[in-house]
């Protein structure tokens, strides 16, 4: 099992999830000049900043060569995890529901928090169990998670709300609590906080392990 | 030809920096402002400006969360030689 980094001119946090991938696999990292995925299992669109995120966050680099092969790579189901601005690429790039907006307090909050694990028909949280909570930092001003209310009734419907904060953990005001979502197919999830930063004792969780272990059976039975 | 586009959030989203202008204004002395709301101008020549639609829709704004609206102008900016 073999998970490819993307990395963005101006991503930050690409290491931490290469480390993270790396205690559930091997990992290495894609420039965003690449044009192929190097047969990878997995793919990780890691969080900080992409192009300076100058227009919107997420905006241009959805344009990025790589991206281009994320996209086929996601279409034929292959499992994709966006993280903060890596979720707000992949919204740009229509391969998620919905856009992210600022945050209701327009500041930045660095915080840990509590989500819900909604469900687990999705290739990210096949291993966890319903309704657990994950402890996860989250990081960032532009979470806030938009989609139409008949759209977000829909990803309800069809088990696409995969992450819910937990009751009193909403910091960021996004529509209907939600803190990830995946596609119709359930091979892609994005979600705001970071759970390449919650892989050891040391830092005070190890939950974001749950959602990198859960896509190894996955990438298996597709090989 | 000189165009502007005139990019809004969407009408029902909420627009926290709208919110804030409009809490500010009373606190100076302006009173009776209703409905502010902050988005973002963006100004360009175009050789083809019946391309900045699709531009607008590709890039220049995300027709999910915002509106935008084209006014031509007219003649292209003057080229800005330094001062």
């Amino acid at each position: 099992m073999r998970f490819g980094i993307l990395r963005f001119p101006g991503s930050c946090d690409e290491r931490d999830a290469l480390h993270a991938a790396s205690l559930v696999g091997e990992a290495e990292i894609l420039w965003h000049q690449e044009r192929d995925l190097r047969g990878v299992d997995a793919v990780i669109v890691p969080g900080g900043f992409s192009y300076g995120d100058h227009l919107r966050a997420g905006a241009i680099a959805r344009f990025s060569p790589v991206m281009a092969a994320v996209e086929a790579f996601a279409r034929e189901g292959g499992p994709v995890l966006g993280i903060c601005n890596g979720f707000q690429v992949l919204c740009e790039a229509g391969l998620l529901p919905g856009a992210l907006l600022p945050n209701l307090s327009l500041r930045f909050v660095c915080r840990q928090v509590e989500v819900e694990v909604v469900s687990t028909d999705c290739a990210w949280t096949r291993g966890c169990t319903g309704g657990e909570r994950l402890s996860v930092p989250a990081k960032h001003q532009t979470g806030r998670y938009y989609a139409p209310d008949a759209v977000l009734e829909e990803l309800r419907a069809n088990d696409q709300v995969v992450l819910a904060y937990a009751p009193g953990h909403n910091f960021n005001g996004s529509a209907g609590d939600v803190a990830g979502v995946a596609n119709a197919a359930g091979n892609v999830l994005g979600l705001m906080p970071h759970p390449e930063h919650a892989v050891d004792a040391l830092t005070g969780s190890t939950d974001g392990l749950k959602l990198l272990s859960s896509v190894v059976p996955v990438a298996a039975a597709s090989r | 030809m000189r165009v502007q586009v005139l990019i809004r959030p969407k009408a029902g989203i909420l627009d926290p920096q709208g919110q804030t202008v409009e809490r500010a204004l009373p606190a100076l002395g302006f009173e009776g402002v209703t409905g502010v709301h902050v988005g973002r101008l963006i100004e360009l020549d175009a050789e083809d400006p019946s391309r900045v639609p699709e531009m607008c829709e590709a890039l220049l704004a995300n027709p999910l969360i915002e509106d935008y609206e084209i006014v031509e102008e007219g003649a292209p900016d003057a080229p800005r030689s330094p001062s």
